[in-house]
């Protein structure tokens, strides 16, 4: 589904890597893994579509991407918070929804932000929130938006013993169900099986 | 569509539970409108001859004021990335962005305008001109102005630099707008001017959402 | 198709366009000298005094071509901006940006040139007409589209961002140029006009004309050299700079 051949990559005059490839089918997933400035983030943003690569090929149903199917199948979660300070988390999911063109009821918003242990928080103001609170409503996200491929960027940063817990629940159901994921970071993760790529 | 309607209640939302930062542009219109009699004299006959000028300058700075932000938090958050990976065309997204942007930084200023105009000895047939030409104008503001937001995003100095990369595009407009009242007040047709200013509004309206989306493509990178 | 691209523009590369350019170079000076003395041969001994103007409307010769290559320029720059946008050759962008500061010199000298002529002409260095007040936003442009590039540390980005301001820019040259037709001011109509009898003597159109080659070919020089350095200056870290310099 996913088939990646010949990436290459530099910032500025650096060459952080050359020649990545790998493929990815329904239910499997790719760790990726490296130093710090080895490149993770950078290949995550080219993986994605958001900046263009100096060399190689990504493909995802065999169709170059970026397409707007691509986009329709992808999440991706960066470093970012990439939820609004001055809004609730329930609007924040709602509103995240209807900007991908999904009709998301309450009920549902609901039910994903219980499951991720924000219940009576839903409220509030995302500001007033902790790190990982505010880590949590993106990860409601995942459950919110239907997607076939999950590009997260050091998801587990700022997350307590519980919540990276439920995040590799949720990868292994993901999964499972036939979906894709390709992660970074630098511990082992809580996830079972996945190739490994090293930067 | 939808995700158009959504950007735009996303935007109105967001500004509701920040009202001091639509104020500004607001407030700033008003007082720098009411700085010139007092720096000129209050002599009526040439205060009526400069308004349409100062009105226009006064709400191109105006918008000027409130463009800076028009991504610079999306980008900084992170919203605006996940804005660029949405299955949403970008482009829809944007225009609804500078929808947002024309409402609360520009429609304020139409409504102001009647209000100011008096301040200046305009009379009713003029005032309504003023408004009209201002309706039409201020739309092409936005639209011309969210180009050089994208273009500045994350660029240093980029206030100033905007400034610097907008104003220029927005000399056919306050040419044609304030053209538009002067014509009225020397007993002329305003309709050219206004026709040409619609004009403008259609060609920009096509034309702009596409380049901001992208130059906010590339300031992703 | 990429293979095919990249053969039909084999210049493209920044290291075949580096030594193209540099043999260009002194063929083009030659000529700028040549049109310029042929040039100002004519404006200064050959052209008759004008019969209203008297010996002050000589600066026609250097304030036509000036405004004339100013806005050439521009659309040379967009050209080349949009080029690099659609095709991603690294040499059209540079290209561009070398562009750029000769434009705003152009423009400038157009002003400064217009201000002169100006002076005894209506009374006034500066006079709010049409065409002016174009010219100066251009030199505004001009000046936006270096600042935007001098602002943004990624050279490749700066080359996208400054080409989208240079094609959004150049939308205002048809209205630079049709502001003559809209607004009915000061300035003298179109001095050279294809449609209608020239308004002037044979000999100061040819002399016009010989200055304008003489920018042109002057416009050229100076942006190549300028692109030589701009190559060297982002290729530095590769082998055929360091062997290019040696």
């Amino acid at each position: 589904m996913l088939d990646v051949s010949g990436l290459a990559c530099s910032r500025g005059e650096r060459r952080l890597f050359a020649d990545v490839g790998f493929s990815l089918a329904a239910g499997e997933w790719l760790h990726v893994q490296g130093e710090n400035g080895s490149g993770k983030t950078s290949l995550m943003r080219l993986l994605v579509g958001l900046s263009p690569a100096d060399a190689g090929e990504i493909r995802w149903r065999s169709e170059p991407t970026p397409s707007i199917e691509f986009r329709r199948d992808l999440i991706y979660l960066g470093h970012h918070a990439a939820v609004k300070e001055d809004l609730t988390p329930l609007e924040n999911l709602r509103l995240a929804a209807a900007l991908d063109g999904i009709e998301l009821d309450e009920r549902a918003a609901m039910a994903a932000l219980i499951r991720l242990g924000l219940r009576g928080r839903e409220e509030l103001p995302v500001r007033v929130l902790s790190a990982g609170q505010k880590r949590r409503v993106l990860l409601a996200r995942l459950l919110t938006r239907p997607a076939v491929l999950w590009v997260l960027d050091e998801a587990f940063n700022a997350l307590d013993v519980a919540a990276v817990k439920l995040l590799g629940e949720l990868i292994a159901e993901h999964l499972a169900g036939g979906g894709m994921a390709v992660l970074t970071s630098h511990q082992p993760l809580p996830v079972p099986g996945g190739k490994a790529l090293v930067l | 569509m939808s995700a158009f309607l959504a950007t735009v209640r996303r935007d109105l939302l967001l500004a509701l539970r920040r009202k001091s930062e639509v104020l500004t542009a607001v407030f700033f219109f008003v007082i720098v409108t009411s700085l010139f009699p007092l720096g000129i004299g209050p002599e009526p006959v040439l205060l009526k001859k400069i308004a349409p000028g100062i009105l226009w300058v006064a709400a191109l700075l105006a918008t000027l004021l409130g463009l800076p932000r028009l991504f610079s938090a999306d980008h900084l958050d992170g919203t605006l990335e996940q804005m660029a990976l949405s299955p949403s065309p970008l482009g829809l997204l944007v225009a609804g962005k500078i929808l947002a942007h024309w409402l609360l930084c520009g429609l304020p200023l139409v409504l102001l305008a009647p209000v100011l105009g008096l301040q200046f000895d305009l009379d009713a047939s003029t005032l309504g001109i003023l408004t009209l030409a201002l309706f039409l104008g201020t739309p092409l503001l936005s639209l011309i102005g969210a180009i050089g937001a994208a273009l500045t995003l994350g660029v240093r100095g980029g206030g100033v630099l905007l400034a610097l990369l907008v104003l220029p595009l927005y000399i056919p407009a306050l040419i044609f707008g304030a053209g538009a009242v002067e014509a009225h007040i020397a007993g002329l047709d305003a309709g050219g001017h206004l026709s040409l200013l619609a004009a403008m509004l259609v060609v920009a309206g096509f034309f702009a959402p596409w380049a901001t989306t992208a130059a906010l493509r590339i300031a992703l990178e | 198709m990429r293979q095919s691209i990249i053969h039909w523009f084999k210049f493209a590369s920044p290291q075949s366009f580096y030594p193209l350019a540099g043999r260009m170079i002194p063929w083009f000076w030659a000529a700028t000298a040549a049109f310029g003395i042929a040039g100002l041969w004519i404006s200064f001994f050959v052209a008759p005094t004008d019969a209203q103007q008297g010996e002050g409307y000589r600066i026609i010769f250097v304030h036509v071509p000036a405004s004339w290559m100013s806005m050439f320029i521009y659309l040379v720059m967009a050209f080349w901006a949009g080029l690099g946008l659609a095709l991603n050759t690294r040499v059209s962008g540079m290209m561009a940006q070398a562009l750029a500061p000769t434009g705003a010199l152009m423009a400038a000298l157009s002003l400064w040139t217009g201000a002169l002529w100006g002076k005894p002409m209506w009374g006034a260095w500066w006079v709010w007409d049409a065409r002016l007040t174009s010219e100066l936003i251009l030199f505004f442009l001009y000046l936006g589209f270096m600042a935007l590039q001098a602002a943004i540390d990624d050279p490749r980005r700066a080359d996208k961002a400054g080409a989208i301001l240079a094609l959004v820019g150049v939308v205002n040259i048809p209205i630079i140029y049709f502001s003559v037709k809209w607004w009915n001011t000061l300035h003298q109509g179109s001095t050279i006009n294809l449609t209608k009898a020239p308004s002037m003597a044979q000999t100061m159109l040819w002399g016009m004309l010989l200055m304008a080659l003489c920018f042109w070919m002057y416009s050229i020089a100076v942006a190549l050299t300028r692109v030589r350095a701009i190559i060297l200056e982002r290729e530095r870290h590769t082998e055929w700079v360091k062997h290019a310099v040696e």
